[in-house]
Order: structure tokens, then C-alpha cells, then sequence
């Protein structure tokens, strides 16, 4: 462990060294190392200005931290009695109380000058060109481009989800980017003025790129609003910071900045792909990356009819994603989240009520509302998965069709 | 009441020896048997606390899921927080304040002793039914101490435990500071005004005025999320028109005054210290005193700095921006008396002044990093990260549990009429110095690099520092047995101590025979 340790601070060196190479090729951004030790200078104007700040406090901080060490430590050192000191008796001046009180001010109105400026200019979100909206869920995220009309959530992708499990099948430490990647980035343009709409649809979570400059909490029911002008194409990563829940360590955000040309492709790749996407429904289910309103996709065409093996299939791999992390893959459950297998309700004969449960959640609780989430195959799949996995056999299957007539 | 009662009272001749047995502590109203009761007890719980961060450091010795289920990680991290405030550091203030108020101001004993027993007794009971939800269905409250919804409504059939734990909690903070307020306000020996009492009592009478104020804050933030899981209302449900931001707004009135409870006594006892050891009166008292009284006035109106990422109006951060870094200025007095303090003094390192010096410094290093997190601007990137993580134990355990060391190491050959092993004790001393700081410091650096706090898993990239701290942390864990050993052989025997126990010593306490009698100054004591 040492030793890995050592190559990894000698990387950290040598990528320093080379910071301006490494932001060349697949544009990830040089400041996330191991034993990084200071906030990024950002690729926005906030994110510098509050680095600067951050740095001015920084140095503000540390002349007082020497004063006062400075200060404790000669006294204990000159004033010894070791060394013969013997004491004074005097106990009061008020010239000197004085002086402490009002130059520790003075230093303070010099700082709030400058964070008072910064805070007017981090609220100002007026004269925006685009607006994203972003939606915190359990344990996931969802974009809106509000005038491009695309929209997908955006999950842990799929190596750290296998790495982070207990006795895992890849170490943390193969995966690349291990608990900062996500299946679909948000993708957007540099020198835009891009505004945040935050909200979310269940519980608190807080949106956070330390590289464009804040942090936004999501509050069910509210729309907070912030806003980025990122100046330089790359990857930039963060994670939910406000506690959420069981995953709340397993949310992850990625924002990959174009030129404008890439990104306005890869709008037209969105836009054009959905339709792609429904003609070609069927083969290729669960990647629904800038698939639109996934729950409405299949909402077009009649609903197609699975054999068991193709939803158990379906079944199995949306449970994964979805559902393990808290009902267990074996069907568990654990603590709060109750066991799917040998439940009354999942194996009941009329699978309506567990299908409610599954497409509108319960409230109260941390079960989700998946309907809006997967579509009708998906859903179909994983209902008929939970009622025949482990020692569940109700032996039926649920078709997509009953899914839609569900909605 | 009548003479004969008195008379006979008398005759039995047992005014002066406690009565023997478990029935001793359990009815027993005498100040002296409540603040060790007290006080062990925050031992007791500082280990249980102490074993749950054990927990935590040992599942964020490397990434990956190591030792526990996230899902337990996160009570893990509630419960440490609830156990460490509740059960450690306020029962250990309350406890010392028993002791010594008393002593210190020259009366017999405390103004309200049943409410003392009663007070006290309330904490078992509240600790067992908030430990017992880490057995029950759901596991134990996983959202985190700060309980905000609608995270804490998914809390399983624990949930009204919590609630009810909390609200026995508040009973007994409320009852003990109504009983200390009362003390220090009716009972100081003839001669002893305000303005003569010892920091320690002076910043008692703050600390209880405090607690008065804000517990039932707590209690009633908590019984509206009950009633919004239970009876229907929507005082933090959006749905129902309420807004769960309103819930942060109650909590932290009540919880930032919380945090300086969790201080103010500390400065007492440092106050006491420094001049002992540095031979020499402490420096500017009465600006001390004014200092404790403007953190107090300020800390209530600085609330909303710990939500300055909910989306509040700008005018509303720039408040209360302004009035946080506004504490940094009484604050920054205290600092400076304790240095004029210690200068042209004659200073000797005992154990206490070694925690004492020790807590100067550290302290003012979370001081410090609390003045950086108080510009709103960059507390946007700071915010519920490890910084913030660094920050507060900063604060509180190289703040508020030095303190508490110091304290019982200074006090206890008046307590016990032994002195403690001070070779001992000076390695319990730089053991945990040392190993809180390789536990603490670090992770400012975690959270500058970008590491959210309460997270079970992390980025590879945070490895190196995250091994560090849990390193420091097992050291720091490990090294507070060796406290307990260094109490129990106090208590048990030793180098008999002398009335005076500190050459530098003053005040009331120190005239008393060591260790101190059963009953003490039941003649008021004559102060000049």
C-alpha cells in the first residue's frame, strides 16, 4: 500500500508538471490528483473568483494563525519558569483591548468588501442563453434543456456501480474515474451563459462542480437558480453534497463542456436520435441516453409482446440499476427497505399493486416513482423479474401492454 | 418542618458521610454525587461515540465498500453526532458545573437539588431509547443529526424514538441550566458579584441562559416533524404547502447557539487555567466577560450561515455573511487575553495547561477556518465538504474535549484527594495531540480536493489523506483509554494531594480540604 501510494504521489508530480498536456486529449481537467489539496481555480468567473477570495482569506487567516502562535510560543518559551521567569501582576489595559478590537474589524471589512461583490455577482442570473434544469432523485440526476427540449437522467455508470459492491469483481482502483462517472454526462456549450434551474422530487440533494465555482442545493418544490459561463472545453466532475440517503456517496455529477459546433452536433444528435431510437425500439432498451421522455417513447407504436426470457432478461438488468441497491440482489432487502422475495405484495396473484408500487412509489417513504423513469418495457421486465427471481415463481409474466394500460 | 425533625436529624449524627449503596446515586441530591454522576456518564458516552467514529474511519480506510453497509454508515455518522453533543460533551460541561459552581461561588450545594437528581436520571433513559433504534426495524436515524425532511421522514419504525429521545434530552438540558442560572443568580457566598465570579461560572450563567432559549426550539422542530410523519399536518411537506427549508431555519436557531453551548464553559475553564500555570491574574476580565455575553447575543443571529447553499434571497446571505464574521471579533479578544495572559508570567507545564495551551491554538485553527467558511461566496465550494468536517472537530474535540481534559485533570486531586500520574498523563497528553492532529488536519485538504462529507465511498484520488486521518483517527481512538485508566488510578489512590493542589491556584474551591467534603461552605464563605 505504501508503494502505491508513492507512484501515485511521483503521478501526481508528473502530471502536474504536464497539466497543460493532459488537458489536450480527452479534456479532463488536470486538477482532480490524488493528494490534491486546494479548491480548483475552475474553468468560470465565479469559480476564479472564488478562488481568489478563497486564496486571499487563505493568506489573511495564516498571518494571524503566526501571529498568535508566534505569540503563544515565545511567551511560553521566554517566560518559563525553568528558566527563572518570575511572574508580572498586571491584569488590564484598556488602550490595548481597544486596539484588538478595532483592527481585527478593520481586517474584517477588508474581506467583506470583496465577498459582498462576489455574492451579487454569483445571483445574478440575467442575460442567460441557455437554461438547463436539473432534478435530484434518489440516487440519480435528471437534465432538461428547457429550449432544446432534450432531457435523460444521468446515473453512476455501470464500473464503479460493480466496483463499490462488497468483494468486488473489479477493484475501486481499476476503475477509471471510479465513483465520478456517470452513463450520460450533461453536455454543454462553452462561453454560454448557461442558468440552473435546481429543484428535485424527493429529497434534498445539492448540485456541485467545485470547477464552476458552487454548490446549489435541490429542495422538493422549490426552484433555486444559479448560473456558469464555462471558458474551457473538458470534463468536469462532482457529486451530490447535501445527504440523501443510503446512496447519497453514489450520485455523481459530469459536465462535459464543448465548443460550440461539437455541442450544437451533439444537440442534433439528441434531437435526430430520438427518432432513430423509436424506430429501432425494442433492440436496444435501457440506453436511453438523450432518449427523451423515456417513459413516453414506447407511448408511440403498439406495445410489443416479450417471451418470459426476454423480460426476466430486461428484468434482471434494469433491477441492477435500479432496485439492488436497496432491496439487495438477492431480494433481501436490508434494514429500512423491506425484502422483495417471499413478499405478499410482489407475489401476489394480481400483480396491479405491486405494478402501482413500482410506476408511482409510496409516499412516506424512500421508494420511488419509477414510472416516469423507465419505460413500458422496462417496467414490464422488471415487475415480471421480481415475481419470478429467487424463490418467487408466480410463473406469469407482465407485458408491456399492461404496463401502458397502467399509466 | 418541625424542630424535632431537625433535632433528630441531628442525633443520627450522618449530616456529613453520603449514604452507602446504589440508592447513594440513584436518589441522591448532593451536587458533588451528581457531577460525578454526570461526568461519568459523558465518559461513557464518549467511548460509545467514540466507537461509532471508529466505525466511520475504519470503513474510509480505503475506497470501496470495506466494513459496513452504506445504509448503516449513515447511522453510523448520525448517531455519532447525536451521542457525542448530547451524551458527551453537554452532560460533561453539566457535570463539571455541578461540581464546581457550587464550590466556586461559595454555596452549600445547588439551589434546586431534586431537580438536579431528576435532571440527571433523565439522561440514561433518553440514551437508552435513542440507542435502542440502532436494533430496531429500519435500523436507527440515518439522515443525520441535523434530522432534515423530508430525509429523516424515511426513517423506519425508530422514527417517534428519536423524536422522544430528543425530547427527554431537552428535559434535562433545560432543568440542569434553569438549576445552574438559579444557583449562580441566589446563592454566591456574601461579597461575590457578578463581576467578581470565576470565568468559569460566568460563562456558565451565558451557556445556561443559552440552553434555556434554544431547547425548546429543538423540541419543537422535532414535534412538527411528528406531527407531519403522523398526524397529517405539512409544516415541511411542499405538497401540503409547508417547506422543508423552514425546517433549517428552526433547527439552526436553535443549533448554531448549540454550538457555542458546546464552547462557552470551555473558555471558563481555560480562563481558570492559564492564570494558574502563568502565575499571574488573567488579563482583561471584564472584557472576557463582555466577549462570552456578545458570542452569546451574536449567536443568534447567524443562523442561516449554515444554509447558505438553500437558495435564500441575496439580502439574506449577505446578513447573515456579515453578522458571522462580526463573532470573529469577540472571539479574537479572547485569544488576545489569553496571550497578554501568559505574557511576563512564570509558566510551569502540568497536564492541564498543557491541554489548555493546546486548546488556544487549536481552537484557533477551526476559528479561523470558521472565518473562511462565513464569506458566503466561497462557502458555496466549502459547504457540506470535509473542510467543513475539519472545521467543527476542530472546534469541538480540540476545543470543547480538551477543555473537559484540562478540566478534570486540573480538578480531579479536588475531587479524589489524589494527584493523578502526571507522566501518565503528559503521554496521554502528546499522544492525542499529535494523533487528533493527523486525524483533523488532513481533512481540510479532502475538502478543498472536492470530498462531500457524509459519504461511506469515495474517488480513488482521496485515498492517501483519507488513510492518514483514519490512522490519526485509530490513535486518538485508542490513546483515550489510556484517560480512563489515568481517572480510575486517581480515584483509586495516589500522592495525597494538598488543599492548595496548584501553587498559582485561586478561588473559593481551593480553600476546601482535598478531597473536597460531602458538604462544603454551609457557612458562606466571606469574600472580599
Amino acid at each position: 500500500m505504501i508503494s502505491k501510494m508513492l507512484v501515485r504521489a511521483l503521478a501526481a508530480i508528473g502530471l502536474l508538471a504536464s497539466a497543460a498536456h493532459a488537458a489536450a486529449e480527452p479534456g479532463e481537467s488536470g486538477w482532480r490528483q490524488p493528494w490534491g489539496m486546494n479548491l480548483p481555480e475552475g474553468v468560470t468567473s465565479l469559480s476564479q473568483e472564488t478562488y481568489d477570495l478563497h486564496m486571499l482569506v487563505f493568506y489573511i487567516v495564516c498571518a494571524i494563525g503566526a501571529f498568535v502562535f508566534i505569540g503563544i510560543f515565545y511567551s511560553v518559551w521566554r517566560f518559563r519558569r525553568s528558566a527563572g521567569a518570575r511572574p508580572a501582576q498586571f491584569h488590564h489595559n484598556t488602550m490595548v483591548e481597544i486596539i484588538w478590537t478595532v483592527i481585527p474589524f478593520l481586517i474584517l471589512l477588508g474581506i467583506a468588501i470583496p465577498a459582498t461583490q462576489s455574492m451579487i455577482t454569483m445571483r445574478d442570473t440575467t442575460d442567460h442563453e441557455m437554461t438547463v434544469k436539473v432534478t435530484g432523485y434518489q440516487w440519480l440526476w435528471e437534465y432538461e434543456y428547457m429550449d432544446e427540449g432534450i432531457s435523460f437522467f444521468s446515473r453512476l455508470d455501470e464500473d464503479s456501480q460493480r466496483a463499490r459492491q462488497r468483494n468486488p469483481e473489479v477493484a475501486p482502483e481499476e476503475v477509471d474515474h471510479y465513483l465520478l462517472d456517470v452513463d450520460n454526462p450533461l453536455v454543454v456549450p462553452v462561453d454560454t451563459k448557461i442558468r440552473f434551474l435546481l429543484t428535485s422530487n424527493d429529497v434534498i440533494h445539492s448540485w456541485w462542480v467545485p470547477e464552476l465555482g458552487w454548490k446549489q442545493d435541490t429542495v422538493p418544490g422549490f426552484v433555486n437558480e444559479a448560473w456558469a459561463t464555462i471558458e474551457e472545453p473538458g470534463v468536469y466532475r462532482g457529486q451530490c453534497a447535501e445527504l440523501c440517503g443510503r446512496d447519497h456517496g453514489f450520485m455523481p455529477v459530469v459536465v462535459v463542456a464543448m465548443e460550440q459546433d461539437d455541442y450544437e452536433a451533439w444537440v442534433d444528435e439528441q434531437t435526430g436520435g430520438e427518432e432513430s431510437a423509436q424506430a429501432a425500439s425494442g433492440d436496444e432498451s435501457g440506453s436511453e441516453s438523450g432518449g427523451g421522455e423515456s417513459g413516453e417513447q414506447a407511448g408511440g407504436g403498439e406495445p410489443e409482446e416479450l417471451s418470459q426470457d426476454q423480460l426476466m432478461a430486461q428484468g434482471e438488468e434494469v433491477f441492477g440499476n435500479q432496485c439492488a441497491a436497496c432491496h439487495q440482489a438477492d431480494g433481501q432487502g436490508m434494514g429500512n427497505f423491506p425484502a422483495l422475495a417471499g413478499s405478499s405484495v410482489v407475489t401476489a396473484e394480481d400483480p396491479q399493486e405491486v405494478l402501482d408500487v413500482v410506476m408511482n412509489g409510496v409516499s412516506g417513504t424512500a421508494m420511488q416513482a419509477f414510472g416516469d423513469r423507465l419505460d413500458d418495457r422496462e417496467i414490464a421486465g422488471v415487475v415480471t423479474y421480481i415475481r419470478n427471481a429467487w424463490d418467487n415463481d408466480t410463473g406469469d409474466v407482465v407485458q408491456p401492454a399492461a404496463v401502458q394500460a397502467a399509466r | 418542618m418541625s424542630s424535632t425533625t431537625h433535632d433528630t436529624h441531628h442525633e443520627h449524627g450522618d449530616h456529613h458521610a453520603p449514604p452507602y449503596g446504589i440508592t447513594r446515586w440513584l436518589f441522591t441530591t448532593n451536587h458533588k454525587d451528581l457531577g460525578v454522576l454526570y461526568m461519568s456518564f459523558a465518559l461513557l458516552m464518549f467511548f460509545v461515540g467514540g466507537a461509532m467514529a471508529m466505525v466511520i474511519r475504519a470503513e474510509l480506510f480505503q475506497p470501496g465498500l470495506n466494513v459496513v453497509d452504506p445504509y448503516f454508515f449513515n447511522q453510523m455518522t448520525t448517531m455519532h453526532a447525536l451521542v457525542m453533543i448530547f451524551g458527551a460533551v453537554m452532560p460533561g460541561f453539566t457535570g463539571l458545573a455541578n461540581w464546581l459552581v457550587p464550590v466556586q461561588i461559595g454555596a452549600p450545594d445547588m439551589a434546586l437539588p431534586r431537580v438536579n437528581n431528576w435532571a440527571f436520571w433523565l439522561l440514561p433513559a433518553g440514551f437508552v431509547l435513542l440507542l435502542a433504534t440502532l436494533f430496531m426495524p429500519g435500523g436507527g436515524p440515518a439522515g443525520g443529526w441535523t434530522m432534515y425532511p423530508p430525509l429523516v421522514l424515511q426513517m423506519g419504525d425508530a422514527f417517534p424514538f428519536l423524536i422522544f429521545a430528543v425530547h427527554i434530552l431537552g428535559i434535562s438540558s433545560i432543568m440542569g441550566s434553569i438549576n445552574i442560572v438559579a444557583t449562580i443568580l441566589n446563592m454566591r457566598a456574601p461579597g461575590m458579584t457578578l463581576m467578581k465570579m470565576p470565568m468559569f461560572v460566568w460563562t456558565w450563567l451565558i451557556t445556561g441562559f443559552l440552553i434555556i432559549a434554544v431547547m425548546p426550539v429543538l423540541a419543537g422542530a422535532v414535534t412538527m416533524l411528528l406531527t407531519d410523519q403522523y398526524f397529517g399536518t405539512s409544516f415541511f411537506n411542499t405538497a401540503g404547502g409547508g417547506d422543508p427549508v423552514m425546517f433549517q431555519h428552526v433547527f439552526w436557531f436553535f443549533g448554531h447557539p448549540e454550538v457555542y453551548i458546546l464552547i462557552l464553559p470551555a473558555f471558563g475553564i481555560v480562563s481558570a487555567i492559564i492564570p494558574t500555570f502563568a502565575r499571574k491574574p488573567l488579563f482583561g476580565y471584564s472584557s472576557m466577560v463582555y466577549a462570552v455575553a456578545a458570542i452569546a447575543f451574536l449567536s443568534f443571529i447567524v443562523w442561516a450561515h449554515h444554509m447558505f447553499t438553500v437558495g435564500m434571497p441575496l439580502a439574506g446571505q449577505l446578513f447573515f455573511m456579515f453578522a458571522t464574521m462580526l463573532i470573529a471579533v469577540p472571539t479574537g479578544v479572547k485569544i488576545f487575553n489569553w496571550m497578554a495572559t501568559l505574557w511576563r508570567g512564570s509558566i510551569t507545564f502540568e497536564t492541564p495547561m498543557l491541554f489548555a495551551l493546546a486548546f488556544v491554538i487549536l481552537f484557533t485553527i477551526g476559528g479561523l477556518s470558521g472565518l473562511m467558511l462565513a464569506l458566503a461566496p466561497v462557502d458555496l465550494q466549502y459547504h457540506d465538504t470535509y473542510f467543513v468536517v475539519a472545521h467543527f472537530h476542530y472546534v469541538l474535540v480540540t476545543g470543547a474535549v480538551f477543555a473537559i481534559m484540562a478540566a478534570v485533570y486540573y480538578w480531579l486531586p479536588k475531587w479524589t484527594g489524589h494527584m493523578y500520574d502526571e507522566k501518565l498523563a503528559q503521554w496521554h497528553f502528546w499522544l492525542s495531540v499529535i494523533s487528533v492532529n493527523v486525524l483533523f488536519f488532513p481533512q481540510h485538504f479532502l475538502g478543498l480536493a472536492g470530498m462531500p462529507r457524509r459519504i461511506p465511498d469515495y474517488a480513488v484520488q482521496f485515498t492517501e489523506f483519507n488513510m492518514i486521518s483514519s490512522i490519526g483517527g485509530f490513535v486518538f481512538g485508542f490513546s483515550q483509554l489510556l484517560f480512563l485508566w489515568l481517572v480510575i488510578k486517581c480515584v483509586r489512590g495516589g500522592e495525597k494531594a494538598s488543599d492548595q493542589v496548584w501553587e498559582g491556584a485561586q478561588g473559593l474551591e481551593w480553600t476546601l480540604p482535598s478531597p473536597a467534603p460531602y458538604h462544603s461552605f454551609e457557612t458562606p464563605p466571606v469574600v472580599k
